[in-house]
Order: structure tokens, then sequence, then C-alpha cells
């Protein structure tokens, strides 16, 4: 059975001022799949995952060149408003609203135009039962998201992007700031979305890699050392810099 | 050659006399501020009543109230706030989210210095030639308020873009990457946010417009006014240049009446200050970022 | 789609709006200029601008504006050499060595300095000063240069301290504790380490406390004797070029040669606060840094 590709990157360079982030990407992202991203701080993981949705472009100094092919376009034709739509993005640091936790939610399906309250709470009950967070916060969707504690508001993060219908969700190294327990309902909440969506995982974390993706990929300095099925990589990797920092000679 | 125990003496001897100096100086600067507003009550409190606010000025303004002053400045205060307000925002609203580092947005924003820095009299001349003028309103409200809003514009403008700076870059950034455009995120994300920092900045630039006396000379302001006005193109009586006119021009002018002109002037413009003080307090509180 | 329309247009509203600053100072140069242009149809610059007689009523009117130059600047200078040693030792003390409680209160005293109109303190100046002063250094009047450089001096307090004690406060902890760390005292620290550091905000300070001065208008009308002959001292009467504007701009015919010359003088106030600002804005921006 083929994977259908529903990105792929073609000699992608990115560069902020002077600095190449990414060198040459060559890559592509299958549908459905869980794909993890590892390697070193500062080796384009994080440039990678914002070049998708062009979010790099916030930063004045940000310069790219080579394609990348959404679902068949070239996002540079797609406008910014339908990319990010499509493609969501989960940060790092859980970023709420200071409003309701169900404006937050509410807040994307509100900028596209759905605004018919009984439509919207369709949406806000779908999304927080998809994020694992629906029982937890159910009676209480009127208080302020920032009282929730750290793993509850990544999960609202997460089910705020659900709220929009993406078809590729990112994740730009979700739990480096939660508990064990919250880790794992988030990594339960993106296997039981495996079945709908595509889903990139950066990860300085190996092992939440290694129990989570299908495949991976390791960055180095701006390049793709190295991509494969996770098993593979964890074990027998092709490259001697992957077996390096896989087993923790650096990194 | 003085022991080291001994240099260290001297040195905070040195200290003591030096910040009591300065002591001594920060009270030269704050007796008088007491002393001002006290001696502006104690001469003029007495003659404030109700009939002085809500009555017309009989014989010459040696009798009688300030009513229509009252009313005329409240009238050059809400069109101010009209005519300064969408305009200030709009253009904080670029420089902050639009403008990019370059000449054109180095020019504006030395321009708004140079905005707050003209002088007040050089305002009424501009606001007398294009308003009352060119575009022919005549000595009106509309040119008295469309002059004292050009003045508060740097006010506004300095005001609201240090509000919108004030919302955190996470805000845009969740909203851009649900897909919201630029002004679908200014709209929801960022202006909300900033409407305490805008209410503050707009109420403070209000309560120094009501308190200007050079741009109203010559685009609104009348001595005397028989009625109050029915149209924006209708003089009106103000209360700094009614303080002008008969603490200047108005022989055997009754001290107490004049007192009280200060006085209410002064307090109306003590009130919107206190306002925008109490506004930034109480947002500050609720904050939740 | 139709989202997208309306959102082109507010976008290029807010783009607008970016200009129209730029666009407020230009024209009311231009305003100023055009119509000091009339003037010079038929009078000389050089006569204008090193002419020392101003006589707008004599045939034929001259129109030398030294003497109000020169009423402007001794005016200034008086009120510069009160307010500035003063409101550096103001700052000084609030920023270095006022409790917090103390700051606060001092604080909020500065700000209800700065929210008086001039209006009322060219009142005080009429009914208080100017007879304190003619009594007491028995002059002839009280209506007099040293009245206005006073209260001048004062109003232009709370732009010194508060602009000089964000430049004292800025200065980086890590020069108080290097300072601290080798024993100095705090007198010490602040007066060789922290002023020097924070020099170029307080020279801006100091220039936008003159722009303020200058361009000063009520007070200077109402309190220093509209003289306009070269000021041979200031405890006589004399006359600032604010003050003529707005004193003779209701005597003029609008058209009239005294009308353009009053514009003229309007454009000089221009040119000068305009360099002040420049200078002032250079000098914030090197604090900044």
């Amino acid at each position: 059975m083929v994977a259908e590709v529903v990105i792929k990157t073609v000699s992608l360079k990115c560069s902020f001022a002077e600095t190449t982030a990414i060198k040459n990407l060559n890559m592509e992202v299958y549908s459905n799949e869980i794909l993890g991203i590892i390697g070193p701080a500062n080796s384009g993981k994080t440039t990678f995952l914002r070049a998708l949705n062009r979010l790099n472009y916030l930063n004045v100094s940000y310069s790219q060149t080579g394609e990348i092919i959404f679902e068949g376009r070239d996002i540079k034709q797609i406008n910014d408003s339908t990319l990010r739509k499509k493609i969501g993005i989960i940060f790092a640091l859980p970023q709420v609203l200071p409003i309701s936790i169900f404006d937050n939610i509410a807040y994307g399906p509100k900028v596209h135009g759905i605004t018919k309250k009984s439509v919207v709470k369709g949406i806000v009950e779908n999304a927080l039962q998809k994020a694992y967070l629906w029982d937890e916060v159910k009676d209480r969707l009127s208080t302020s998201a920032t009282r929730l504690s750290g793993g509850q508001q990544q999960r609202l993060c997460i089910a705020r992007t659900l709220a929009v219908e993406p078809d590729v969700i990112l994740y730009d190294e979700p739990c480096s700031g939660l508990d064990p327990i919250s880790t794992a309902k988030v990594e339960d909440a993106m296997r039981e979305l495996k079945k709908n969506y595509t889903q990139i995982l950066v990860t300085n974390n190996t092992k939440q890699a290694a129990r989570v993706t299908e495949r991976c990929g390791f960055f180095l300095m701006g390049e793709l050392v190295e991509i494969d099925e996770t098993k593979k990589l964890f074990t027998n990797p092709e490259d001697k810099r992957t077996d390096d920092y896989i087993t923790g000679r650096f990194g | 050659m003085l022991a080291k125990g001994e240099k260290m003496n001297t040195a905070r001897i040195r200290e003591k006399v030096a910040f009591t100096v300065l002591g001594l100086i920060t009270l030269l600067v704050v007796l008088p501020i007491v002393l001002t507003i006290v001696y502006m009550i104690k001469n003029g409190a007495g003659a404030v009543t109700w009939e002085f606010l809500t009555q017309s000025p009989r014989n010459g303004m040696k009798e009688g109230g300030i009513f229509p002053a009252i009313v005329g400045t409240i009238i050059l205060i809400i069109g101010t706030m009209l005519f300064s307000l969408p305009l200030g925002i709009l253009s904080a609203i670029y420089l902050v989210e639009y403008a990019k580092d370059n000449l054109f947005t180095r020019l504006i924003k030395l321009s708004v210095v140079n905005l707050s820095g003209i002088p007040s009299i050089v305002y009424g001349l501009f606001g007398f030639t294009l308003f009352v003028m060119v575009l022919k309103f005549g000595t009106s409200i509309l040119a008295g308020s469309l002059t004292l809003a050009i003045m508060s514009l740097p006010v506004v403008i300095t005001a609201t873009k240090e509000a919108l700076e004030s919302v955190p870059a996470s805000f845009r950034e969740i909203s851009l990457s649900l897909g919201a455009t630029k002004w679908q995120t200014i709209r929801y994300c960022v202006l909300p946010y900033s409407i305490p920092g805008i209410l503050t900045g707009t109420v403070l630039s209000l309560s120094r417009a009501a308190g200007e006396t050079a741009p109203i000379l010559f685009t609104v302001a009348a001595f005397y006014l028989p009625r109050l006005p029915r149209s924006v193109f209708d003089q009106v009586m103000a209360l700094p240049y009614h303080l002008y006119v008969i603490s200047t021009q108005v022989p055997n002018m009754p001290a107490k009446l004049s007192f009280a002109t200060g006085l209410v002037l002064i307090g109306l413009v003590f009130l919107m200050n206190l306002v925008s003080i109490i506004l930034r307090a109480h947002y500050r509180k609720k904050r939740q970022w | 789609m139709a989202k997208k329309v309306s959102e082109y247009v507010i976008e290029a509203c807010i783009k607008l709006s970016g200009l129209v600053v730029i666009i407020f100072v230009v024209s009311i140069f231009l305003f100023l200029l055009k119509d000091s242009l009339s003037l010079f149809g038929v009078h000389s610059v050089r006569d204008f601008l090193f002419g020392t007689r101003w006589l707008p009523i004599s045939e034929p009117p001259k129109f030398g504006v030294i003497p109000l130059f020169l009423g402007s600047l001794y005016v200034t200078l008086g009120a510069i050499i009160l307010c500035v040693p003063v409101g550096i030792g103001a700052a000084m003390f609030i920023a270095e060595v006022a409790p917090q409680y103390l700051k606060n209160i001092l604080k909020s005293l500065i700000e209800i300095l700065a929210a008086i109109p001039s209006v009322v303190l060219g009142f005080i100046g009429i009914v208080w000063l100017g007879p304190f002063l003619r009594e007491t250094l028995g002059l002839k009047t009280g209506m007099c240069g040293l009245t206005g450089s006073l209260l001048l001096a004062f109003m232009a307090l709370p732009t010194v301290i508060s602009i000089s004690e964000d430049a004292i406060i800025s200065v980086p902890k890590t020069y108080r504790e290097a300072a601290f760390g080798l024993g100095a005292t705090r007198w010490q620290t602040l007066w060789r380490i922290i002023l020097p550091a924070s020099s170029s905000g307080i020279i801006a300070a100091v220039m936008l406390g003159i722009g303020r001065v200058i361009g000063e208008t009520m007070v200077v009308m109402m309190v220093t004797g509209n003289s306009p002959v070269i000021p041979k001292s200031l405890l006589l009467p004399l006359r600032t070029l604010t003050a003529t504007v707005a004193g003779e701009m209701g005597e003029t015919v609008s058209g009239s040669e005294h009308y353009f010359a009053l514009f003229a003088v309007g454009l000089i106030l221009f040119i000068i606060t305009f360099i002040i600002n420049l200078i002032a804005d250079v000098c914030l921006r090197r604090a900044r840094k």
C-alpha cells in the first residue's frame, strides 16, 4: 500500500539574516502518520515546523528558498489564512488567551466565520473530547483558561487547533514543560488523532519519540541526516551521527 | 592623611549633607504645589455654589455663574475626543502592527514627537487658518474641537502605542497560527486587551485639552454668549478662556468669582486625571497576563 | 470574500492614518510659511529678523522681532536657571533617596502640578505673585519678566523631573552594584556614576523643558507686562514671541501686514521648537542605548 504524500519539501533552505537554519531539505511526510523530528538544539527542527505554516515570516529577518508542497500545491499559492487553518501548530509552552475555556476554543471557528451558537457549541465539545480534556472541564467551560494546569492548558491548545479542522497538526516540543502524567495524556491524544490527522512531532526527548512515532527524522545542524522507521532508527541507524545522538554521546 | 575609617566617615557625612540638600530641593518643589492648591481652595471654594455652577454670568461677568462656560468646555471635550480618538488609535495601530523598520516609520515617529512640542498658540494659528478661514467653518465648536484634537493626537497615539505593545506577542502568534488574518488578529486578539491603556491615555489627553486656552482663542471661544450653542458651527464660552478674560479684561471683577472659576477649572481637570488614574489601577489589577 | 474587501478598506485606513501625522506637521509648517511669505513680499527678512522695534500700529509699521525674541529668551533663561537644578535635584531625590511610600506621594504631587492649566498659573501670577514681587523687590510693577520666569520654571518642573527620573532609573543595576562593591556610598555612586551615565536623558529633559517654556503662551501673556521693547532686565515688563501672537491676533485685519507678521512670528516659534525637539529626540535615543 503506497502512502499518500501530504507534505514534501524540495531543496528547502531557511535563513534568519546571515544564519542558515536549514541548509537543503528534501523530505516527505505521509498522510496519517506520526512523524518524529529529533535532534539537538539549534538543528533546525522548529524552523522546519514553522516553515510549513509560514510562521517564520513573522520574523523580519527570515528568508527562504526552495519549495514546500502541501496536498499537491506549492504553499506559496495558498493564502496564509487557509494554510494555517489546514496546518495547525502546538507550541512548546502552553499559550492560552486570558478568556474562558469555551472562548479560547471558539476563537478559531470565529475567525473563520462560524459564529452560530449551536454549531460552535458542538465544535467546542467535539474538540475537547478529541483532546481528552472534555471530562475535566465540561462543567466549567466559562471559567478562565488561565486557571487550568499546564497539562490541561496544553490539551486545550490541542483542542483549539482541532476546532478549525486542520489536516496536519504540528507539535513543537509540546511536553517539555509538563509532568509525566500530563505528558502521557497528550501522547494518548496524539495516538487517537492519528486516525484522522497527519502529525509531526518535534521533540528533544528521544524516549518520547520512541514511544509515539512511527517514522523519525534526525536533524543535525540544519540537515536531515537520516529518516526511517522509528524502530530501525533507534536500534540500527545507518549514520554514525544518528547513533551517537540516540545513545547519548552528545545532544 | 586620613585613615581609612576616617575617610569613610567623611564620605558618610558628605552623603548625609547631600541627601538633605536634595530633600530640601524637593521640598522647594512640593511646597508651592500644595500651597497653590490650598490658596485656590481657600479663596474660591466659598463662591462655588450650586447657583454659580448653574447660572449664566450677569452684569458683565461680575455676578452670576459660569454655567455656559462649563457646558462649552464639556462640548469641546466631547468634540476633541470624537476627532482625536479614531485617528490616534488607527495611527498607533499602523505604527505597532504594520510599520516596517524604515525611514518612513522614523519620519512618522519624529512627527509625533514634533507635534507634541509645537506651542499651543501655533496650533491656534493653524486651526484658525485651516478650519476657520480656508474650510470656512468660522469660529465654531467644529474648528475648536478639530484644533484641540490635532493637539491631542500625540498623547493618544503614544498611549495607544504603549497599550498595543504591552499585549504579549504570543497572543498574536496564537491568533495567526489558527488562521486569522492580520486585521482579525488585531481586532479580536490585541485591541480588546489594549482598551484599558487606550482609555487611560485618552482621558489624560482630554484633561489637558480641557485646560487649554491658546488653541481656542481664535477658533471657538466667545466672551459672552446669551444662549447655549445650537449647532457645531456656533461659538461657545469655555472655562479657561473665561478665566483669562475676567482676570485681565474686566475691571473691578470681584476676586472671589475669579478664584471660583479657576477652582472649577482645576476641579474639572483634576477629576478627569483622577478618573484616568483609577482606570489604570483597576485594569492593572484585573490583568491576567 | 466580502470579508476580504472590508478588510482591505480597514487596512487602507490604517496605513493612511500613519501618514496623517506627517501630513499635519508638514501642513502646519506650510501654512505658517505661506502667510509669512506674504509679509516678506513687503518687508525684508533682515528687517524682520534683526529689527529692534516692534511697532505694528505706527506709520509705517515696524516688524522687528528682536525685542520679542529677547523677551522670550530672557524669560526662558530665567526659568531654566531656576528649573533645571531644582528639577534634577528633585529627580535625584525621588529616584535614589526617597523610600517607596514617599516616592508615590511625590510622584502624585508632581502629576498634580502637571495637570494645573497654564491659565490658572497665570491667574495666580496676577493676583498674588506679581504683587508679592512688586512689594518685596520694590518694583514699579509686578508684571515683569521675573514673574513669568518663576511661574514658567514651576510649570516646566514636571517635565524636567519625570524625564530626568526616567533617565536615572534606567541606568543599569550593574553600575550601582559595581560601585557598592567597591565601597562607594550611595551619594558617591549617584554623583559620580549614575548622574554621568544618565546625562543623555537629563539633557533631553532639559531640552524638553526649554521647549515647554518657550512655547508657553497664557502665563507670559498674563504676567509679563506685554511691553514689546528690548528688555533691559528681567525686573521690567517685556513681551515674548508667543504672547505677541496671542495678544495681537485679535486686533489685526485678516490679510493685513500685521496679520502676516504674526504668522511669521509663529513660524519662528515652530522652527525653534522643532529644532529643540529634534535635539531632545536624539538625546533620548542615545539614552536608550
